[in-house]
């Protein structure tokens, strides 16, 4: 019997949902380059380079041609000032939660100690409890501590601690730990202590046993785990939402607010910059994988 | 004091998981306990909070109101009730449907050929990588009034010189439900692709050989083989529907309000934080609830991080 033969109904059911998938994408791809700024019915292409001239709401020429609305978007300074925070934001958070994620797998797989259960319970919170939840709860613990906080040393103005990028990190912090600790600790659970235990014999401590045995034949889980947390942490609407201030506004954040205002097709140029990145990302992912099974 | 460390395996172990630790009590635990302090408590005129300790949040929620018409002292007021019935059986559905659309691809990817897989793959992980907010912007520029779909349909309805009024998809639950399914789909297609991708060839075969047809051996084989993935999945697809308000608020308008759209409205226009606090307290309960049933029949192993 041959493996890979497939019922017909499976394969036309699958086409039907890469179907179902991909067709928005190409929709709000396309629309990216309408001439039209209302954005509502495509009206073809911006047929002409040269200064930008409108007719209406039509653009009829633009310096960039069919481009204009990705020429417009690179003028965007609120774009530039959301896409830097949100790349902060996912950096830090990313690097802290890999590295002290990484710590608590080692020490749920590898130690045993009396809050170990604990700590494993508390792990899943973030799977189990809906994100809003968490929002709302870190937005009250937040303006209850700088309340109390700024009322106690009298801080006023500029001085006064007050929601923004630094909310944002720890809360992104917060959410991406557990995950990156369950991949590590998938990882940890196939892996073969006798290595560590010749390193052991052979004279090496600790710290020289876990950079030079643990740490590589681990590395690939560990990257996987940050690799994670960036994109929850890129892909975050919710937590932000609630944790975020004036000046700290993210990409997914300045998308929905243009959502519930006008949305020309600059919207849709940032979303094909957005799904161009994921495409070369994913790519580069799909051979560095394939390098690695060689 | 160090030499004392390098021998206490056990102090090794609290110390390697403390930040971790601590990060997730200070930002989890901590802002849960004053969630449910807050809930007890009541709202000042500025929207501020005066704790106490009153159920009149719950009460309300459940739809025992103090406000009534007809001058009694409680009665019976169901808008609360029907948004948190509203936000289960949309969830409910959402997840029924997901797995339907997500099974026959994943069982696909998985028994394709291995040099065809993680191209395979790679397409899921694109939609899913594209922004959640970008993807409910796709929805609403396919269903308005002008839009794609009702685009596509007028110009067939014209070749066929059929009268045709443009459909209202938008602000409808349909529209809602549609966009849950579109935004969570590759959550479901992740992990059973996992579990379906870990049953070795050989047990195809000694079904086939047993005498089973396909049919039964999806049934007997695959199928229980492949749960653990769909628990999974389960539960990365429902926790999340239950606490969306992005995808409502977008696509719904004000037609379809869910449990969501109530918290984020109590903490940023109504300004009722404790109000808010017990409907989120409300929404968690419901979903542990249904989490805890779900997994105590299956369990979920490490699918939960296929994603």
């Amino acid at each position: 019997m041959n493996p890979h033969r497939r019922h017909p109904f499976i394969r036309i059911a699958t086409l039907l949902v890469y179907g179902f998938l991909y067709a928005p994408i190409i929709v709000l791809v396309l629309y990216a380059f309408n001439a039209s700024r209302t954005n509502i019915l495509f009206e073809g292409f911006v047929p002409a380079f040269g200064p930008t001239q409108m007719d209406g709401s039509l653009v009829t020429q633009s310096p960039c041609g069919p481009f204009h609305w990705f020429c417009e978007l690179a003028e965007n300074r609120q774009v530039g000032e959301a896409a830097r925070n949100t790349l902060t934001i996912a950096f830090v958070s990313t690097l802290t939660s890999t590295v002290i994620g990484t710590m608590a797998a080692l020490a749920i797989q590898r130690y045993n100690f009396k809050i170990k259960p604990f700590a494993q319970l508390s792990l899943y919170i973030p799977i189990v409890i809906p994100e809003i939840v968490m929002g709302i709860g870190i937005l009250t613990l937040f303006s209850q501590l700088f309340g109390v906080i700024n009322g106690a040393l009298g801080l006023t103005g500029d001085a006064r601690l007050s929601l923004g990028i630094g909310t944002v990190i720890v809360s992104h912090i917060a959410f991406s730990v557990p995950f990156v600790t369950l991949v590590v600790q998938a990882r940890l659970s196939g892996f073969d202590k006798s290595y560590e235990e010749a390193a052991m014999d052979l004279g090496a401590n600790e710290f020289v046993t876990f950079w030079r045995v643990t740490l590589p034949m681990i590395l690939p889980g560990v990257l996987s785990g940050g690799l994670l947390a960036f994109t929850l942490s890129l892909d975050d609407f919710v937590i932000t939402f609630f944790t975020t201030g004036p000046g700290a506004t993210t990409l997914p954040i300045y998308v929905y607010g243009l959502l519930r205002r006008i949305v020309t097709p600059e919207v849709n140029a940032l979303s094909t910059v957005w799904i161009g990145i994921v495409l070369a990302a994913v790519i580069l992912l799909q051979r560095l994988q394939s390098r690695e099974a060689k | 004091m160090l030499k004392r460390l390098r021998e206490n395996k056990s102090a090794q172990g609290t110390l390697l998981v403390s930040p971790t630790l601590a990060w997730l009590i200070v930002l989890l635990i901590i802002p849960l306990i004053l969630t449910t302090i807050i809930s007890f408590g009541t709202r000042d005129a500025d929207g501020g909070v005066i704790y106490g300790f009153s159920f009149h949040n719950y009460m309300r929620l459940i739809g025992i109101s103090s406000d009534c018409d007809n001058g009694q002292a409680t009665c019976f007021d169901p808008l609360y009730v029907n948004i948190l019935r509203r936000s289960l059986s949309l969830a409910f559905w959402t997840t029924l449907i997901v797995i339907s659309l997500a099974y026959p691809l994943a069982y696909f990817v998985a028994r394709a050929h291995p040099k065809r897989r993680s191209t395979f793959l790679m397409l899921v992980l694109v939609p899913l990588w594209t922004n959640f907010v970008i993807r409910v912007y796709a929805w609403m520029m396919l269903l308005r009034e002008q839009g794609v779909i009702n685009g596509i349909i007028g110009w067939v309805a014209a070749r066929f010189n059929v009268p045709f009024e443009p459909l209202q998809m938008l602000y409808t639950p349909g529209a809602v439900l549609v966009g849950m399914v579109y935004e969570f789909l590759p959550f479901m297609i992740l992990p059973i692709f996992t579990s379906l991708e870990k049953i070795d060839n050989p047990l195809y075969e000694a079904a086939a050989d047993l005498g089973a047809n396909p049919f039964r051996t999806f049934l007997r084989v695959t199928l229980p083989l492949s749960m653990p993935g769909v628990v999974a999945g389960t539960i990365l697809v429902f926790i999340p529907v239950m606490g969306t308000f992005i995808v409502s608020d977008i696509l719904g308008g004000r037609q379809v309000i869910l449990v969501g759209n109530l918290i984020q409205n109590q903490f940023l226009s109504a300004r009722d934080p404790t109000f808010g606090s017990a409907a989120s307290l409300i929404l968690m309960i419901m979903t542990l609830i249904v989490t805890y049933f779900y997994t105590r029949k299956f369990g979920f192993g490490e699918e939960i991080v296929a994603v």
